[in-house]
């Protein structure tokens, strides 16, 4: 048990918490955080090369074969300018820290981590997110399998699971049990539906052979 | 995440001179795997990021003729296990690359970005610093929660463990990494690449600020016998508790020369010069690969609660030695 | 009198089948809009100030640098009891802002001076604890020292189970709007629509009625997520200040350290018994926390009705405080008494299902735990793979086979239920209930369809609006029972004033219609008959509008008290102490089941989040800092697709389960997956791994001891 009764800090004169108030500051201010960043000007062999932020930048991110154009850090992931900036909100934010899936786009085609890229790095890549995948009237086949199966409980961890199945059928449509177990060891679900998700690669695999796939 | 400038140069020149000469003032991105972990939990508050993709001559893997296999550090975890090269002459680094069972990291993680990752001591991650010390500078970890900590070079100040999967299997391997910095490039063996910290604000490997790793080089393994076992308790996303890359040379079914490198159990890879002498000589079989895996904790120490990875290290050994005698990938 | 018994096998078309969740769809394509995922016009962003330390005096807080920050709209204190901060992440002050990361940057911007104080995080060893140890819980059925002193054979053990955490994938949280001076809307992540609203009404100090709250769909609870917690209420007061819309969502380590956990339990156990198996006494002195309330009294010994003395004594830790964990105290009190069950079978040599199966009649219903231990043995092949304890085949590679049973109540809850038919055939259902991913939005649509003899597409479900009949918080695996049993009675009734309206047009009694394949037709004479559309048709402009209830307690539609065992068969690696899960059965009853889909589907989850709990999931507490160590998902470590074997469910069905009505299901099979699990490693390494999680140091320190590691 810690014994220390010594403060950490020593309180600061006149600032006890009572005197604070809650109140609204209704503040307007627009100027960065940071106008500078306080580090010397790059060494002339990168003189040509364009610094950006901290403050919004302009940037176009293809998204599901759209252009869309949008103001954002340098610091806002790719996940969240999906979700906040945008309103592509299938991927979800669950770890934050690229160890659970729940945030799964295609980058290029490739399965990635949202919230391990930067939106302004997302820039000139193909990225496709599980909206793209069904039209109104028709599910993907991995999804129709994920009905199917029930594939899914709270459905949080749903469309991430999703995008990483359809990555590995894109690239594979008869996997082995091994190639399925670890096309979708980067991916958790905390409800336990990977029973139904074992079983899912295996019906949509055979239903994407078929030709019946539209993503 | 602290915001940050973000600039994307296309020379290793202009990324240098982009960086700043203290520890995280700049830091570069490559696949951002672990790097916008640490900006998140603010264990480093960078003002600027050097963005590295852009620089074409980072990417690539390519054979070269006196050198052996040269490896861009913008390699991704994906390029690596899908080059027929790798898997066949260098097992130990395939099989360690295969460690890393998450598609979605394995497609932005690099190769540079596995060997600079921080330690994943959870003191440090908390932000308790590298060293995590007390304020009168007492560790923490010693008396701590320090099941995943060091049994080797644990003397002191540093008991996180070296994270890298790599690493191990490329000092193993006699590989060099290649460094640019504002002096331009230099070569550094795998097995020098990596230090001990004295002090929370010194990082973990042997690069200055503003240098940045660009390439691997791995001598031609063309009749070594090598591999890599992992030690880890859930199938995927998670990290290894103890990894052993081994080389081989051998005649016949002797050995005539071995390299052991344990990864995850001390704050450097580790490597263990008394099971690669009792391997000098031998046959493999179950009872030497067992002996020399004793042989590779000599000197190891356990902590409170981190005995049980002593054993853990001398079964990475043991098996990795059997799966490169095997010489199956 | 109308007839609401639920209807036999031959006389519906979809209760008891297997169907698929109606709300599938929409979330498998990313459409499902959660809480999370909500955004209102001008919304802010809020962001907690959270406490560093597990024990602290709160000396000052500074907002001024936070106030004058980018896109900051207002800062708040929030007021700490007595201003001391019991458990690390308690909340001290909250922000809003325009955009999430400006949120974030001022709540990183408000100075706390915290003077620090003793704290108590670990309760491992209770001689530790001092005057944290509270008041024991104690007691005696039987008598156990007559049970002790005729026993041959006392075996003693020492077991635990750690604190674990919810880990809810969709953070708490919500969006909180006003409309005008004293009318709120609330988004929330709940497991309780209905009680929510007086929940965030009572400290706001508004009337309930002016609260509306809206639930699509919740990314996971656990029992962590009833009504509004402290944060929520930030943010609407948050929201009252600036006149925008806020959300106020915790962050992932936020989450782990105070948003929910299930309390600890430390046991020193002795069982006695005669040699032949016959189980005499029971002395049980237990321990252990779920943070500064200490923590719940799990029923030991757990099922088996042995004569026994327990003591249990709560220890008051600086934790984030314990929240309902999937059947609360009872996965604890299966793990201690199951697996020191198994110990006693293992020194008197017996196969456990033997012993098991010879005390069966000390378990309230024996003759159901034995079928289906016999059941699961069957399917997993017991009696040819069972070995006495220790896997002595050669090799390193151990197999064993476990078990364990486990029980819930499972009655369903108060709900009300309101059904409406229309002119133009449409049909509504709605309940302020809500769809945690059990699926009861397709429980409530099968039963409305089926008693209305209507295809699934024919009734629309409507829950997760507090403006719609008053119906119960998902806890305690009461939703399935509750809803089913109020839709029930409000589709019965509403049929019956169909049939009035439409009787005189079939020329028939009322009492002698029946609803049948989209046709409203005459009993015996299935050629007089309308179809739905014509039958509605008849109601002129006037819907039928029905509302009924089930309330809480006896009735003859649902039931409580399920029944269920488990085994598994394991692998360990001795010589990394690596466990495996290779097979693992459940054998389960639930009464009359609405949907064999996702009532098996609970089944399957529940395994796996045992498999979960067994094998890989703690908080791990600093006791030099006081802090959570592992407030992450990386080191909170949740079981993988990889990492849960084969299972396989089996659900008891019949016609003795259906005239029992309808049970909840939720919580059960979660109870015995660490008893059954823990059982098998001691079957395969030949030694008692005394704690769970089954980690590899665990393993092999309990191999070490018992002299075996290679």
């Amino acid at each position: 048990m810690a014994k220390s009764r010594d403060p950490e800090t020593k309180p600061r004169k006149g600032l006890s918490r009572r005197a604070f108030l809650s109140r609204s500051t209704g503040l307007a201010v627009s100027t960065p955080i940071l106008a500078s960043v306080g580090l010397a000007a790059p060494a002339a062999a990168a003189a040509d090369v364009k610094i950006l932020g901290p403050g919004k930048v302009p940037i176009t991110l293809q998204i599901n074969g759209k252009p869309y154009n949008l103001r954002v850090e340098p610091r806002v992931t790719l996940l969240d300018a999906l979700r906040n900036n945008l309103d592509f909100t299938g991927a979800k934010r669950v770890c934050d820290r690229a160890a659970c899936g729940s945030c799964t786009v295609l980058m290029d085609g490739k399965a990635v981590y949202a919230c391990a890229v930067l939106a302004i790095e997302g820039q000139g890549k193909q990225i496709t997110t599980i909206e793209s995948l069904s039209s109104e009237s028709k599910l993907h086949p991995v999804q129709a399998a994920f009905v199917q199966h029930d594939a899914q409980q709270c459905g949080f961890c749903t469309p991430g699971f999703v995008m990483a199945c359809k990555a590995l059928l894109d690239k594979n449509p008869n996997p082995s049990i091994n190639q399925i177990r670890e096309g979708l060891g980067g991916n958790l679900c905390r409800c336990g539906t990977y029973a139904g998700i074992r079983q899912v690669v295996m019906t949509a695999g055979k239903a994407m052979k078929g030709g019946q796939a539209n993503g | 995440m602290r915001a940050f400038e973000y600039a994307s140069p296309t020379t290793k020149e202009q990324a240098v001179a982009l960086l700043g000469n203290k520890w995280g003032d700049t830091e570069v991105l490559a696949g951002g795997m672990d790097l916008l972990s640490t900006m998140k939990d603010y264990l480093t508050e960078p003002k600027r990021l050097v963005n590295l993709k852009d620089i074409k001559e980072l990417a690539g893997i390519s054979s070269e003729a006196s050198t052996g296999l040269r490896i861009g550090a913008l390699v991704t975890l994906q390029e690596l296990l899908e080059n027929e090269t790798v898997r066949k002459e260098y097992p130990a680094l395939f099989q360690a690359a295969e460690g890393i069972t998450s598609p979605q990291m394995r497609n932005l993680g690099t190769v540079g970005g596995d060997l600079c990752q921080r330690p994943r001591c959870w003191y440090f991650r908390n932000g308790m610093g590298l060293l995590a010390q007390d304020s009168s500078g007492k560790s923490l970890i010693v008396d701590g929660e320090n099941k995943y900590h060091a049994i080797l070079g644990n003397s002191g100040p540093a008991y996180f463990v070296n994270s890298s999967s790599l690493a191990p299997s490329l000092i193993a391997l006699d590989a060099k990494i290649r460094v640019f910095g504002p002096k331009g490039a230099r070569e550094v063996p795998a097995a020098k690449f990596y230090v001990i910290p004295k002090s929370n604000e010194e990082r973990e490997y042997a690069l200055k600020p503003n240098e940045l790793v660009t390439d691997i080089v791995i001598p031609s393994a063309a009749g070594i016998r090598n591999a890599t076992y992992e030690v880890r308790q859930k199938e995927a996303l998670d990290w290894p508790l103890a990894a052993a890359s081994v080389s081989l040379k051998m005649s016949g079914r002797k050995v005539t020369s071995a390299r052991v490198v344990l990864g995850h159990v001390a704050p450097v890879p580790w490597p263990a010069p008394d099971a690669d002498k009792f391997l000098a000589g031998k046959t493999i079989s179950e009872q030497v690969a067992k002996e020399a895996g004793a042989a590779a904790v000599t000197g190891a120490k356990a902590l409170s609660q981190n005995g049980y990875k002593i054993q853990l290290a001398r079964t990475a050994v043991k098996r990795a030695i059997l799966r490169a005698a095997e010489g199956k990938v | 009198m109308a007839d609401y018994s639920w209807p036999d096998a031959s006389r519906r078309n979809l209760i008891g089948k297997r169907i698929s969740r109606i709300d599938g769809p929409e979330k498998a394509s990313g459409k499902a809009k959660y809480t999370q995922d909500l955004k209102r016009p001008g919304m802010l962003y809020g962001k907690l100030v959270t406490s560093p330390h597990a024990h602290a005096k709160v000396i000052s807080v500074d907002t001024s640098a936070a106030e004058k920050m980018t896109g900051v709209k207002a800062v708040k204190l929030i007021e700490v009891p007595k201003d001391e901060v019991q458990w690390e992440g308690q909340p001290v002050a909250a922000v809003v802002a325009t955009e999430e990361h400006l949120a974030e940057d001022a709540a990183r911007a408000v100075k706390v001076t915290y003077e620090l104080l003793p704290h108590l995080v670990r309760e491992d060893d209770i001689a530790k604890a001092g005057d944290r140890a509270k008041e024991p819980n104690e007691g005696t059925d039987g008598d156990p020292d007559q049970g002790f002193k005729q026993a041959e054979v006392v075996t003693e053990g020492f077991y635990s189970i750690p604190v674990i955490a919810h880990c809810c994938l969709e953070s708490h949280g919500s969006v909180t709007e006003w409309e005008g001076e004293d009318h709120l809307n609330l988004w929330l992540s709940t497991q309780a629509v209905s009680a929510s609203a007086q929940g965030i009404a009572t400290p706001l100090k508004i009337p309930q009625t002016n609260v509306h709250v809206h639930q699509d769909h919740i990314g996971g609870g656990f029992g962590s997520k009833f009504g509004p917690d402290l944060w929520d209420v930030q943010g609407a007061l948050l929201a009252k200040m600036t006149g925008k819309p806020v959300k106020m969502m915790l962050d992932r380590a936020s989450e782990l350290m105070f948003a929910g956990s299930r309390p600890s339990t430390f046991a020193k156990v002795k069982v006695g018994a005669k040699k032949d198996g016959t189980i005499l006494a029971w002395d049980s002195l237990s321990w252990g926390t779920g943070g500064l309330q200490g923590a719940g009294n799990p029923p030991i010994p757990y099922i088996w009705k042995i004569p026994n003395h327990h003591k249990h004594t709560p220890v008051s830790t600086n934790m984030g405080a314990s929240r309902a964990w999937r059947a609360p105290n009872h996965p604890q009190a299966c793990y201690i008494t199951n697996s020191a069950l198994e110990d006693l079978a293992a020194d008197l040599k017996m196969d456990p299902l033997d012993l098991f199966l010879k005390n069966i009649a000390l378990c309230d219903r024996a003759d159901l735990y034995r079928e289906e231990f016999l059941k699961a043995a069957e399917i997993i092949d017991w009696k040819k793979k069972w070995h006495q304890r220790g896997d002595d085949t050669s090799g390193h590679i151990k197999k064993g086979l476990g078990l364990s049973l486990h029980t819930w109540g499972g009655r369903g809850h108060a709900s009300e239920c309101r059904i409406t038919i229309n002119p133009d055939s449409s049909v509504s259902v709605e309940l302020a209930s809500q769809d945690l991913g059990t699926g009861t939005r397709t429980v409530i649509n099968i039963v409305a369809a089926d008693s209305l003899g209507l295809p699934l597409n024919a009734v629309k479900v409507n829950v997760g609006d507090s403006k719609y009949p008053v119906s119960g918080g998902s806890g305690g695996s009461t939703t399935v029972g509750g809803v089913s049993a109020s839709t029930r009675r409000a589709a019965v009734d509403a049929l019956e004033a169909l049939f009035k309206q439409v009787a005189p047009a079939l020329n028939a009694d009322p009492g002698n219609l029946e609803a049948v394949g989209g046709k409203i037709r005459v009993k015996g004479d299935p050629a007089k008959s309308l179809s739905w559309k014509q039958a509605c048709a008849k109601l002129g402009v006037t819907p039928i509008s029905v509302t009924a209830q089930n309330k809480a307690g006896k009735d003859e539609l649902t039931n409580s008290g399920v029944g269920g065992v488990q085994m598994a068969e394991v692998t360990v690696d001795t010589e990394t102490g690596i466990v495996r899960i290779e097979n693992m059965v459940a054998v389960q009853d639930a009464g009359y089941l609405i949907n064999l889909k996702t009532a098996e589907s609970q089944v399957y989850g529940a395994m796996i989040m045992g498999i979960s709990y067994a094998l890989y999931e703690e908080k791990v507490m600093d006791e030099a800092t006081g802090r959570l160590l592992n407030p992450n998902m990386e080191f909170y470590k949740l079981a993988g697709i990889m990492d849960v074997g084969k299972l396989h469910v089996h659900m008891m069905a019949g016609p003795d389960q259906e005239k029992r009505g309808v049970i909840g299901l939720g919580e059960p099979p979660v109870v015995s997956p660490g008893a059954a699990i823990g059982n098998a490693v001691a079957n395969a390494i030949g030694v008692r791994v005394p704690g769970l999680p089954l980690t590899p140091d665990r393993v092999l320190a309990a191999l070490e001891k018992k002299g075996v590691v290679s």
